[in-house]
């Protein structure tokens, strides 16, 4: 960015640490953006006279005597149509070679939606994937994250998921990304010829961490003008959230704040809820879905960072291995949408709850039979069968590799319900059962 | 004249302001950012610097910015009008808002200005008053919303003239009241209190000893909780915490409910805002909402307005109770709260208690905790606040401070299991680690004779015995196998089973499980507890797991049909004959027949 006329330009730093530096000057507002050096800059305290600024790409280099010159406004993007099928750094600059984009500009981070605007959400985002189409089914207006493994193969599922959404808009936020991971979206999203409704910011492991911080921002300031103007349905892809968690603990370790729980900074449920309640439904039937990967050290969701992030998100989907079928699934125990209970019966078939819960109950059954086997008691005849089902009901249904529509997922988990057991050990309502079932009479 | 200052100092949502009078701690003032008013409370005082936390968001303030200081407190101001309104932390009326998002420095008036409202009034000139009397009242929905003395008048007064019955806007004057020195104060509907300040507007705050009827059968039976009592619910997330709380709000035996959103998430206060006025409230006939205020904060609005949001839902409860009504307050979630605090205090850099909550978190929740409680009023009427909070342990762990705390302040602890709510037994609040204080008090237990049945605690403590014996089976039948340990194992745990199924679990979505009146859980106790203390006889283990089975199907089956009809009495047929197969009696009882 360059200069403007008449700007004022400080010479003189008072102060460098390793992320910040101070200097005296005048009129500064706070949360103003600048330029150090050439470096963007964003004012985070402001004490009488002096200014502190935190520099993004870290202050190597910085000398007492660098220019400083404020911009006077906050973070912005410019929003217009223009953004559709472009891919932008964590300050909004094109990194694809393309033009800069013209529109109007708005603040990032913007205001929240009063909650008695928002429309409960009640709009299906159908996947393909039966293990969270017909188990964990999401809606519009949803936010859900991964929990995931860094081994997982949770940038596929993601990408899926995104491609496979009827959205109109779906706008990737990368932070901390490796750079094979974006040139995998990038290229899955050009050969899908799905690149005109994609807008990217991507913050890699190349670029500095504390820059991640903004790309959550600018990633929903997007949407938000999507699902506002456009009343577009809006797909928002974050990851890794972790990484993003990881940055805000740098800075404020950085601006020696006290940490609290695993050295996150005290406001880390504001901090991500602010992000993540920008998902909503908006009245005029635009929508923002937010869909996250929290990657989870060793599995352990206590962690500060999964476990603020689980009391905000509505539910979480796990991917688990499962060796009996040399697959990866969506686990059907720990995984939850909260938001199903709007939709499934209602916006979908009238089985579906009962059919979901019943195969759910069964798939435990075969997990104790499991445990059972393994402390090496015997097992009964109905341990064996519900084996059995597991290991179909996984490779039919939960695999991440399907894709069908819900009636054919209902009717799938008939086919293995009336194959594996009888009438009185499946227990569904009366009036499905006279419908669907198609195994035995008894 | 009102002091005034200038901004000097910006971190995040904490201002520093340079002042040119006196300012008092907690003071509310506005700092002016080119023409928008930001609410902020003073926090802190250093000499002639007053550190105070703004309710909005601080971007683009400046060094400089006007400041005036109001020389108030935090206030809400309380009046008919407030039922069924959706407020933000700091009472404005969220509905009169425009637009989609919410603006910056825009704050709405609570109630309704233009309405009138039909007054009657309950004194006559010549009366003495005093603060929180009653002067008259106004229909207010289905409730007599009593027009009282603002509780901030000291002393007591004579009623110089007080208006006829008729239609009144909450503005006008209804009253003029003149103390013992004849200086004149004019009343209208409306008052305006202090949120961090107690109501004392009564005569005496008893220990309370009355059961209220909830309608869940874990807490009216197992853990009661009293009008004008404490609990809380911890329980880490996907375990049910929200839906409790809503089963609470429907149908716990309250004149009004006070549900305060406390940094939760937004499309949970959208379920309520869309649920509450299609439900009917099995009490009144009319809609739920009609008895609701919601006070909603959600986890995206500004965080010193979250901290505040508790306090306006105490003294909009506290306001109710001194009409002499029954009110029943859900905070969710007070973690929220506690976070709020922590980052202020990390914000001001104060010295750190566990996990960097302030050192003082303790104090300040059992003092919102203590501001509960069921009060003779003056005129000898009796009101009540009961306090349910939940906590959002991080991690699950309830060692945690928050919940430490508050366990020190609350009564009544309903522990949420994650064991429970993975194998979907809900609502999942831990028979074994849940407790009510309530049962210990003797008052309580006299009352529980009279109203359920005499000796009604014991029977409660005889079911947490075989809930406990029931866990302890389990234990070893894991360890030892089903066929390693004496048959008289799996009955024991069987046993337990049967409470766990029948009184425990309670389906929140079935319309007549949903709530059950004291009474049907009184018989269905009786019934279960009958059931526990017969013998049987069984060859093997096998049979004993499916006889129990059939048992508890039976049960749960008359659960959900209404009570005493004839599919419920034939089912009782049934369940009867059943018994009858395996029960036997003793030689000993045989004998002492």
């Amino acid at each position: 960015m360059k200069t403007k006329a008449f700007q004022k330009i400080y010479t003189h730093i008072e102060n460098v640490t390793k992320a910040t530096c101070t200097i005296e000057a005048d009129g500064v507002t706070n949360d103003e953006m600048a330029f150090v050096d050439g470096r963007p800059a964003q004012v985070v305290k402001i004490s009488g006279k002096n200014i502190t600024l935190q520099i993004f790409p870290g202050t190597q280099g910085i000398a007492t005597d660098a220019e400083v010159v404020f911009l006077g406004k906050p973070p912005t993007l410019k929003v217009s149509n223009e953004l559709k099928g472009r891919f932008f750094d964590a300050y909004g600059k094109p990194i694809d070679g393309g033009p800069e984009i013209e529109g109007e500009e708005v603040e990032i981070g913007g205001p929240s939606v009063n909650p008695v605007r928002r429309q409960q959400p009640s709009e299906i985002i159908p996947t393909g994937i039966a293990g969270i189409d017909l188990n964990n089914t999401l809606v519009t207006g949803q936010k859900i994250p991964f929990f995931a493994d860094p081994d997982q193969p949770f940038n596929q599922v993601m990408a899926t998921v995104a491609l496979r959404a009827e959205a109109d808009v779906i706008i990737l936020g990368g932070m901390g990304m490796s750079n094979d991971d974006y040139l995998y979206y990038k290229t899955l999203f050009d050969n899908a010829g799905a690149l005109d409704r994609i807008i990217a910011f991507i913050n890699t492991t190349e670029n500095p961490p504390v820059e991640r911080l903004l790309v959550p921002d600018m990633s929903l300031t997007a949407a938000e003008y999507f699902a506002t103007k456009h009343n577009a349905k809006v797909l928002c892809l974050l990851t890794d959230m972790t990484l993003y968690a990881d940055a805000l603990s740098i800075v404020s370790n950085r601006m020696d704040q006290i940490p609290s729980k695993d050295s996150m900074p005290g406001s880390l449920y504001s901090d991500l809820a602010k992000i993540y309640e920008k998902a909503a439904q908006f009245p005029d039937g635009g929508s923002i879905t937010i869909i996250a990967v929290t990657t989870l050290s060793g599995g352990d969701i206590t962690h500060a960072i999964p476990d603020n992030t689980g009391y905000i998100t509505e539910g979480q989907l796990y991917l688990r291995r499962d060796t009996d079928i040399a697959k990866v699934i969506i686990d059907p125990f720990r995984s939850l949408s909260r938001l199903k209970q709007l939709v499934i019966g209602k916006k979908t078939r009238g089985d579906h709850p009962q059919v979901m819960n019943t195969a759910v109950r069964l798939y435990a059954d075969a997990a104790s039979a499991r445990t059972k086997l393994e402390n090496g008691f015997d097992l009964t005849e109905y341990d064996r069968r519900t084996l059995d089902f597991a290991r179909e009901y996984s490779r039919e249904l939960l695999a991440i590799d399907i894709n069908v529509d819900i009636d054919t997922m209902l009717d799938t988990g008939w086919k293995l319900l009336g194959k594996y057991f009888t009438k009185d050990e499946v227990g569904i309502k009366q009036e499905f059962m006279e419908k669907y079932w198609v195994g035995s009479a008894t | 004249m009102s002091t005034k200052g200038k901004v000097v100092g910006i971190v995040a949502n904490l201002v520093t302001i340079e002042v040119d009078g006196p300012v008092a701690q907690n003071e509310i003032c506005y700092i002016d950012l080119k023409g928008v008013k930001l609410m902020a409370e003073v926090i802190k005082i250093t000499g002639k610097l007053a550190f105070v936390q703004v309710f909005e968001s601080t971007r683009g303030l400046y060094v400089g910015c006007e400041t005036e200081f109001t020389g108030r407190m935090l206030e809400v101001t309380l009046g008919p009008g407030m039922l069924s309104k959706n407020y933000d932390g700091l009472q404005n009326d969220l509905n009169k808002m425009e637009g989609v998002f919410l603006k910056r420095g825009e704050y709405t008036y609570p109630l309704e200005k233009e309405k009138k409202w039909h007054f009657v009034p309950l004194v006559k000139e010549g009366d003495t008053v005093t603060g929180g009397d009653w002067l008259g009242s106004v229909k207010e929905g289905w409730i007599d919303h009593k027009i009282m003395v603002p509780f901030n008048y000291e002393g007591t007064g004579k009623i110089e003239s007080i208006v006829s019955e008729g239609d009144y806007t909450v503005e006008d004057t209804i009253a003029v009241v003149c103390d013992s020195d004849g200086n004149e104060r004019k009343l209208t509907m409306t008052m305006k209190w202090p949120v961090k300040v107690e109501v004392r507007s009564f005569r005496n705050k008893p220990r309370p000893f009355k059961i209220m009827e909830t309608g869940i059968r874990t807490i009216d039976t197992l853990n009661p909780i009293t009008e004008g009592g404490t609990g809380f619910i911890p329980g880490p997330f996907g375990c049910g915490k929200t839906v409790l709380q809503h089963s609470l709000a429907k149908y716990a035996e309250a004149d009004l409910i006070i549900v305060v959103a406390c940094g939760e998430r937004a499309n949970e206060v959208v379920e309520i805002f869309k649920e509450f006025p299609e439900l009917d409230d099995p009490r009144t006939g009319r809609k739920l909402i009609e008895r609701t205020i919601i006070i909603c904060n959600t986890s995206n609005m500004p965080v010193a307005a979250r901290e505040a949001s508790v306090y306006t839902g105490m003294t909009i409860a506290e306001y109710y109770r001194t009409m002499g009504l029954k009110v029943l307050l859900l905070a969710d979630s007070t973690s929220r709260w506690a976070q709020a605090l922590r980052e202020m205090s990390n914000r001001m850099e104060e010295l750190p208690g566990p996990d960097a909550f302030p050192m003082d978190l303790s104090a300040i929740v059992s003092n919102f905790y203590s501001r509960a409680g069921f009060v003779y009023l003056n005129n000898g009427q009796t009101g009540s606040i009961t306090f349910i909070g939940t906590v959002s342990p991080a991690g699950g762990n309830l060692k945690e401070p928050v919940t430490e705390s508050t366990k020190k302040a609350a009564r009544c602890f309903y522990a949420l299991s994650q064991n429970r709510a993975d194998s979907k037994r809900y609502p999942a609040v831990d028979p074994i680690d849940s407790y009510s204080k309530y049962l210990e008090y003797p008052e309580v237990t006299e009352y529980l004779d009279k109203t359920a049945e005499s000796g009604w605690v014991d029977k409660v403590l005889q079911l947490k015995d075989i809930l406990l014996r029931g866990k302890e089976a389990l234990d070893q039948i894991n360890i030892l196998g089903d066929d390693g340990v004496p048959l008289e194992y799996h009955i024991t745990y069987n046993k337990s089973e049967i409470i766990d199924f029948v009184i425990l679990q309670q389906d929140a979505f079935d319309a007549v499980d949903a709530s059950t009146p004291l009474k049907r859980q009184q018989y269905m106790v009786n019934k279960v507890l009958d059931i526990c203390n017969d013998n049987f006889e069984f060859d093997n283990f096998e049979e004993i797991g499916t006889y129990f089975k059939k048992i508890i199907n039976i049960l749960k089956q008359m659960n959900y049909k209404e009570f005493r009809c004839d599919e419920f009495n034939e089912l009782e047929k049934q369940l009867d004959s059943l018994l009858a197969e395996r029960v036997v009696e003793l030689e000993s009882q045989a004998a002492a027949l």
